[in-house]
């Protein structure tokens, strides 16, 4: 019979303190009294902060004109960075041959796009021209040769010399921190003590301390007559020392791969290098990724450092550009345009790894 | 069969393939030609230095130095020796690390904590905090705080006042230093009782739990010793303590403990960037104790608070302390930015101003490396030493 039937009650709408805008403000603003008070707190601290930012920035800040006489509105006078964004972007770089610059630069985002897309076939190619012919191209249209004007390094300078640094820095540090790493992790004693002692002296010294042996030390160190680029030597300094912090990480990622694997591949009579370069490293570095990726980004923010011995990069040229007699007090713009450059740069790279780690991620994490 | 007899004999192999033999020819040819790079540099160095009739050896230690140094913690002035240039750096580069790490510490503990906030805004404010100052440069910031913040604080006369304590200004932070009178030493001896007495129940209630499991407040106990009977010993021989203010005098405050903007900014920039990435490890550490932890500790009866002292912070501290460590040894190292402000530290005194005047970049170079790494070489030992304490101990 149709009247015994169990008919449930309707289901009672949640209750309105719980679901919606209200119920998401009570749950994650206003859960208990302290929560409240820290709220508020916030809140607060926000409205001492983020207005007088805007105002600062955007509302009264100047973005146009010739000289400090038009930064009238009382904010951030934008038109000193507009009248200085060559210098802070190529350093004195002469003026006609900025195009190379621009080339090398727009060749090589033009080349790294395909690396972003995963379906794009022969990638492997194109990272091994990347990585190999790549810097040679790049280092005939930067320095000059084959019927271009030699620009000599001192004249490097801005954006363009931080990114020659941390590229040059990057792509010289990985294999030396490879080799230095599986020498650490080898049975031969000699060679085992020899990369201990290299990697822990430059973990154990500041970078600082490496650009000053690099510039003061290292013209000592060579045969009388020869002479090291000022720009040569910080790369070797900062290279040797990027390469001691990723000898570490790797070997991180060395000591995570189970023994059976290094068995296996010598069961399979694979050489040494063949079952490290087929077996091993693929694995080790896959692992560490988000790991070289912070080593990369250490090292793209330690290249502001060579400005203490005497390189400008683009911290060096808004350090140069606010002690200009013309421009003087306006510091802060100067330091919130390097600093935003940098963030920008920083903050895309660990997006990209962390994005990279999602992407090879086959299932060995927990 | 007959072709057994090759089967018995060892398979004929080249020498070349021997690994014994491969292992031990690499290393004596790689042993030679470290041995001959470093002759050969050595060689051109000895050369070099001849050349540029730069003297060797550390001879230079004891010749007068000749110039000043904004801020010693020794006494010193320009007559002292090089040598003694060395230390009042070396001090100087101690006390700004050990400031960093004090402050970088407490702010990146609560910012860590903050991440993990329940409240949103909180969380989020952390979040972008983190984000935020771990993706600029150190010395980006060093030079922002030192050259657009503390240039642009005003005149000592327009000083910034902290309820009539502490004044900031252009030339610096200037607090009040305590001065000790003579009834200040029974309050030290306090102290240092409390210490050992603290030290001596920790071990007492320790066995006696382990022998009854009875449990004794040791925080409390602790706490009556270090700070009470201090205070209750200052208080009862009249507050022997006076103190030194600062004060307005002319064109600058004199008196009381002046901290150089240069310190300043550098203690600031140092902790509020090491902070960022110390809160990302407290982070990491809290959420590698799994939640079944707390549930466990909840259903044997524990409250939150004891949940959180004797489960999740212990566990949490072992994946907090290695990485942390790094992190100090990181800020150390980097207190060396300090010679792009002008603070008087190791590297700005030693391997700036002594290396220009006496031209003698090896010793000078060497020894500053030298200090780094006894200090990264200490650092590590003394918290290898705690982390196997607390490391986990398996049967």
């Amino acid at each position: 019979m149709a009247a015994d039937r169990f008919e449930p009650h309707p289901e009672l709408a949640p209750p309105a303190m719980t679901i919606g805008v209200v119920g998401w403000l009570r749950q994650n603003l206003f859960s208990s009294v302290a929560s409240s008070v820290l709220t508020l707190l916030a809140l607060y601290l926000l409205y001492l902060v983020i207005p007088p930012l805007i105002q600062w920035a955007i509302v009264n800040a100047n973005w146009f004109g010739a000289n400090r006489d038009d930064c009238t509105g009382g904010g951030a006078c934008w038109v000193f960075i507009a009248k200085r964004l060559h210098q802070f972007i190529y350093g004195f770089y002469p003026e006609a041959e900025r195009w190379r610059v621009n080339l090398t630069f727009g060749l090589l985002v033009v080349l790294m796009v395909p690396l972003f897309i995963r379906a794009f076939p022969k990638k492997v190619w194109l990272g091994v021209f990347l990585l190999f012919g790549y810097p040679v191209l790049a280092f005939f249209l930067l320095y000059g040769g084959f019927g271009l004007e030699r620009i000599a390094t001192d004249q490097w300078g801005g954006l363009m010399l931080t990114l020659v640094l941390s590229a040059v820095g990057m792509v010289a540090s990985l294999p030396l921190g490879i080799l230095l790493a599986l020498g650490r992790r080898s049975s031969m004693p000699i060679v085992r003590t020899f990369c201990v002692a290299f990697i822990e002296l430059w973990r154990g010294v500041p970078l600082i301390t490496v650009l000053f042996m690099s510039s003061v030390m290292l013209p000592l160190f060579l045969p009388e007559g020869v002479t090291l680029d000022k720009l040569l030597r910080a790369l070797i300094g900062i290279t040797l020392f990027e390469s001691a912090y990723m000898a570490e990480v790797v070997r991180g990622g060395l000591q995570a791969i189970p023994g059976g694997q290094y068995e296996a591949a010598k069961a399979l009579g694979l050489s040494f290098w063949k079952s490290m370069s087929l077996i091993v490293m693929p694995q080790a570095l896959k692992l560490v990724i988000p790991g070289i990726v912070n080593t990369f980004i250490a090292l793209f923010k330690d290249t502001t450092l060579v400005i203490i011995i005497g390189l400008f990069d683009l911290l060096g040229a808004v350090e140069a550009a606010i002690k200009d007699p013309n421009w003087l007090g306006y510091a802060i713009e100067g330091y919130v345009f390097a600093a935003l450059v940098f963030w920008v740069f920083c903050y895309g790279m660990s997006r990209y790894s962390q994005a990279l780690e999602r992407q090879l991620s086959t299932g060995h994490t927990r | 069969m007959s072709d057994e007899a090759p089967l018995t004999k060892a398979a004929k192999t080249s020498i070349l393939n021997n690994p014994t033999f491969r292992s031990v020819t690499f290393q004596v040819l790689m042993g030679a030609a470290v041995i001959a790079f470093f002759g050969y540099i050595a060689n051109n160095t000895l050369h070099n230095m001849a050349q540029r009739g730069i003297s060797t050896g550390f001879g230079f230690l004891d010749q007068k130095a000749g110039f000043g140094i904004l801020m010693s913690l020794i006494e010193y002035d320009a007559d002292h020796s090089y040598g003694r240039t060395f230390f009042v750096g070396l001090l100087n580069t101690l006390l700004v690390s050990f400031l960093g790490i004090v402050v970088a510490t407490i702010l990146g503990f609560v910012i860590g904590i903050a991440r993990l906030s329940r409240n949103w805004l909180i969380a989020r404010l952390a979040t972008a905090y983190v984000e935020i100052f771990r993706n600029i440069p150190l010395l980006l910031q060093i030079l922002f705080w030192y050259f657009a913040v503390l240039s642009a604080l005003p005149s000592p006369r327009q000083s910034l006042s902290f309820l009539g304590i502490g004044y900031l200004n252009v030339r610096g932070l200037y607090l009040p230093a305590p001065v000790p009178e003579p009834g200040f030493l029974a309050v030290e001896i306090a102290l240092l009782f409390g210490v050992v007495a603290t030290v001596a129940v920790t071990i007492w209630a320790h066995r006696r739990q382990d022998r009854t499991g009875q449990q004794f407040p040791v925080f409390y106990t602790a706490l009556a010793l270090v700070v009470g009977l201090p205070s209750l010993v200052f208080a009862a021989s009249g507050f022997p303590v006076s103190w030194d203010m600062p004060v307005l005098q002319g064109f600058n405050f004199r008196g009381g403990l002046p901290l150089i903007p240069e310190l300043v900014a550098l203690v600031l920039s140092l902790s509020i960037y090491t902070a960022a990435f110390i809160a990302e490890i407290v982070r990491a550490g809290i959420l590698a104790v799994s939640h079944g932890q707390t549930e466990a500790s909840r259903a044997l009866g524990l409250r939150p608070g004891l949940t959180l002292q004797l489960v999740v912070i212990p566990q949490a501290m072992r994946v907090i302390i290695p990485p942390l460590t790094s992190q100090y040894l990181n800020l150390t190292k980097n207190s060396s930015l300090a010679t792009a402000v002008g603070y008087p530290d190791l590297v700005a005194v030693w391997s700036g101003t002594t290396l220009n005047q006496t031209g003698q970049a090896v010793e000078i170079i060497l020894m500053t490396m030298a200090v780094y790494l006894t200090i990264s070489l200490l650092i590590s030992m003394l918290m290898n030493w705690y982390n196997r304490r607390k490391a986990l101990v398996e049967r």
